[in-house]
C-alpha cells in the first residue's frame, strides 16, 4: 500500500472500476461517469497515500477522504471494498432495499465512509471541520475532500474555501475531480464557473494543476501537498467522464445511466484490458 | 415579584462553565456572537470559538465536521437563520449523519421586535422537529436554559435549542428534567406551553381560578421526542386542552400535542400565530399582544372550553 508503484496502482485502478460495474449491475441505473472520472484519484488515496486502517475504520490518527461529490461513491465502495473494509461481493448489494451501501454515502452504514453526502456542495466545509478538530487534537491527519466540476457552482463551495484559508488549515487538501461535464451535458456548453484554478487562488489556496489519470503525477501531487504551511492546497485533477469505458466517455447519459447485459459484458473487458 | 434574568446571558455564562469542564467543547458563530452571548467562550477560549463570518451554511457543516472529529460544537445564530438559510446542511450534514451538533438558535419567535418579519423565527420548532434524530428544546426560564445545555450534553447526537432575547422570571419546578412537567395542578382543564408562554400560563391559572375554572399547567419544553404518555396522562381528566407557544401553530408544539392526543382527542384549542409573518414594533409585548399570544387570551379560550365563551 506504500509503493509508489504505478503499474500497481494501475491494477488497482482496475479493480475499482471493476467495482463500479459490478455495483451498478445490468437495466439498474447507477452513477457511472463521475465514479470512472475520479476512480484513479480514489485508488490513489486508499492505496497509496492515505494512512487508514481497514481493520480499525475508526482510527483516531486515519487520514480522512470526504467524497463531497457523493454520487461517485461506487468508486469509493469499490476501494474501500478491496483495501479489506469489506467484502468486493458485497459491492452487488448496492442501493439493495436495507443494503449498507447505499446510492449516496452514509458514514454510519458503511465502514470507510467518513460523512453523509449527496446533496452537493457541503462536503469541503466538513471536511474544514475535521481539519480544526484535528489541530485542536494536535493530531497531524489529513483531510482530503473530492469535489465536482459542476457541484462548485454551489456557493457554499466558496464560503468553505475562504474559511479554510482564512482558519490556514493546511491539512486540508481539495482535490476537484475535472471531468468538464454536468448531469445534463457539457460544462462549457451549459453553466461554466470559470477558471477554476484562479479562483482558488485568488481564494488563498497553494493550487496544482494535474492529469487526473495519469498515476504519476496524482501521487507527486499528493506529495506536494503535504509541503503546504499555512495554506490549504487545491488540485485540479483534469479527468473524463466515464474514464475506462470507452461507449460511456464523455456521454452525458451514463451520468447515472443503465447498463443492458451487453454493455456491463463490454465495459468489463474493457476494464481488465482485454478487447481494447 | 419573581426574579428575572436574561436567558441568553444565562446560557453564554454556563456554556462558559461545562466548557471547563469538557474541553471537547466548541462554538461556532455567524458574526452574532454579542447577541447569541457565544462570546463569552470566545472571551475565556479563544482557540475554541470559531467565527465563521455571515455564512450558516458553512458554518453548520464546518460544525458537522467538527464533531466528526469529536468535538462537541455549539452553532450559534439567530434561530431564523441558523434553522432556515441552514437547514438542508442541518438535514445532511447533522441529522441524517446523527453528528453530535448543538443548534443554539437565539432571539426566537418575536422577541427580536425592532428587526421585523426577517429577523422573526416563528417556524424553526416546525422545520427542526420534522427531521429524525433531532431533539428540540424551548426552555421556559432561565434554569431551564441551563438544563437544556446539559440535556443536549447528555445526548449524543442532534439538539436544537431556542433562546429567547427577552428577559425570563425563574419559575417554580418541582423537580428537573424538560419533559411534560405538572407546574400546577388543576381539574377542568389543562394548558401546555413552553418557553416564554409558560409563564402566561401560569399568570391565566390565577386570574380563571377567581372565576371558578381549575387550570391545569404543563410546561412542555422538550417539543421532541415529545413523552406522549406524559401528554395523554396529564390530558385523560380534563375537559379541553388549551397549548400555547410563540411559534406558528402550524408544526410546534400545539401540534405535537394534537398528535400525541389523537386517539384520545379533546376539545383543543391552539394559541400560537395564526399563519402569518411578524412585522416591526416597539416592544416584544407589543407584538405578543397584536398577535393573540396574551394572558387573556389563555383565559378566554378557557371560558369557550367550559361553555361559558
Amino acid at each position: 500500500m506504500e509503493k509508489r508503484d504505478v503499474k500497481y496502482l494501475e491494477a488497482k485502478a482496475r479493480l475499482v472500476r471493476e467495482g463500479i460495474i459490478r455495483a451498478i449491475g445490468v437495466n439498474q441505473r447507477g452513477h457511472l461517469g463521475g465514479s470512472m472520472s475520479c476512480a484513479d484519484l480514489v485508488t490513489a488515496l486508499y492505496f497509496y497515500k492515505m494512512r487508514h486502517w481497514p481493520e480499525d475504520p475508526e482510527h483516531a490518527d486515519r487520514d480522512r477522504l470526504i467524497l463531497s461529490k457523493g454520487h461517485s461513491v461506487l468508486a469509493q465502495y469499490a476501494a474501500l471494498a478491496h483495501c479489506g473494509y469489506f467484502p468486493p461481493a458485497a459491492l452487488e448489494t448496492t442501493k439493495q432495499l436495507g443494503s449498507f451501501l447505499q446510492g449516496h454515502p452514509e458514514r454510519d452504514r458503511t465502514p470507510g465512509v467518513e460523512a453523509n453526502t449527496g446533496s452537493l456542495g457541503q462536503g469541503l466545509s466538513i471536511g474544514l471541520g475535521l481539519a480544526l478538530a484535528g489541530r485542536l487534537d494536535r493530531r497531524d491527519y489529513r483531510v482530503y475532500v473530492i469535489l465536482g466540476d459542476a457541484e462548485l457552482a454551489e456557493g457554499q463551495v466558496w464560503e468553505a474555501a475562504t474559511a479554510a484559508a482564512f482558519y490556514k488549515t493546511d491539512r486540508l487538501i481539495a482535490i476537484v475531480d475535472h471531468n468538464k461535464m454536468q448531469a445534463t451535458g457539457r460544462i462549457p456548453e451549459l453553466y461554466d464557473v470559470g477558471p477554476i484554478a484562479e479562483k482558488f487562488r485568488a481564494f488563498g489556496w497553494r493550487v496544482l494543476e494535474i492529469d487526473g489519470h495519469d498515476f504519476a503525477a496524482i501521487v507527486d501531487a499528493l506529495d506536494a501537498a503535504d509541503q503546504s504551511t499555512g495554506q490549504p492546497v487545491a488540485i485540479i485533477a483534469h479527468t473524463v467522464k466515464g474514464k475506462g469505458v470507452s461507449f460511456a466517455e464523455n456521454v452525458a447519459s451514463f451520468h447515472n445511466g443503465a447498463l443492458t447485459e451487453e454493455q456491463y459484458q463490454q465495459a468489463l473487458r474493457e476494464i481488465a484490458g482485454d478487447g481494447v | 415579584m419573581r426574579k428575572l434574568a436574561c436567558p441568553r446571558e444565562a446560557y453564554g455564562r454556563y456554556l462558559v462553565k461545562r466548557a471547563a469542564e469538557d474541553e471537547r467543547i466548541v462554538a461556532l458563530d455567524a458574526d452574532l456572537s454579542g447577541s447569541t452571548m457565544s462570546c463569552l467562550l470566545r472571551e475565556q477560549y479563544p482557540e475554541r470559538h470559531f467565527e465563521m463570518g455571515i455564512g450558516e451554511q458553512n458554518m453548520v457543516a464546518v460544525a458537522a465536521g467538527l464533531a466528526l472529529g469529536g468535538k462537541i460544537p455549539f452553532v450559534h445564530s439567530f434561530a431564523v437563520f441558523l434553522t432556515g438559510r441552514a437547514f438542508e446542511q442541518v438535514r445532511q450534514s447533522v441529522a441524517l449523519a446523527k453528528a453530535n451538533v448543538k443548534l443554539v438558535g437565539s432571539s426566537y419567535g418575536f422577541s427580536d421586535f425592532g428587526d421585523g418579519a426577517t429577523h422573526q423565527a416563528l417556524e424553526d420548532v416546525a422545520i427542526m422537529r420534522a427531521l429524525p434524530n433531532m431533539t428540540v428544546l424551548v426552555p421556559m426560564d432561565p434554569g431551564e436554559v441551563e438544563e437544556a445545555v446539559d440535556l443536549a450534553l447528555e445526548i449524543r447526537g442532534p439538539v436544537y435549542i431556542r433562546i429567547s432575547r427577552s428577559p425570563m422570571e425563574y419559575l417554580p419546578k418541582e423537580e428537573p428534567g424538560l419533559g411534560p412537567a405538572l407546574l400546577q395542578d388543576g381539574k377542568d382543564l389543562v394548558v401546555f406551553a413552553n418557553g416564554l408562554m409558560t409563564s402566561l400560563a401560569l399568570e391565566a391559572r390565577e386570574i380563571l381560578a377567581q372565576e371558578g375554572i381549575s387550570l391545569r399547567v404543563v410546561n412542555v419544553s422538550c417539543v421532541k421526542p415529545l413523552a406522549k404518555d406524559g401528554i395523554q396522562r396529564l390530558a385523560a381528566d380534563v375537559k379541553g386542552v388549551i397549548t400555547v407557544e410563540e411559534h406558528s401553530v402550524i408544526g410546534g408544539l400545539g401540534s405535537a400535542v394534537l398528535e400525541a392526543l389523537a386517539l384520545t382527542p379533546k376539545p383543543t384549542c391552539l394559541i400560537g400565530v395564526e399563519d402569518a409573518f411578524g412585522q416591526s414594533a416597539q416592544s416584544h409585548g407589543e407584538l405578543l399582544a397584536h398577535y393573540g399570544l396574551t394572558t387573556e387570551a389563555i383565559c378566554e379560550r378557557a371560558r369557550f372550553l367550559m361553555g361559558r365563551g
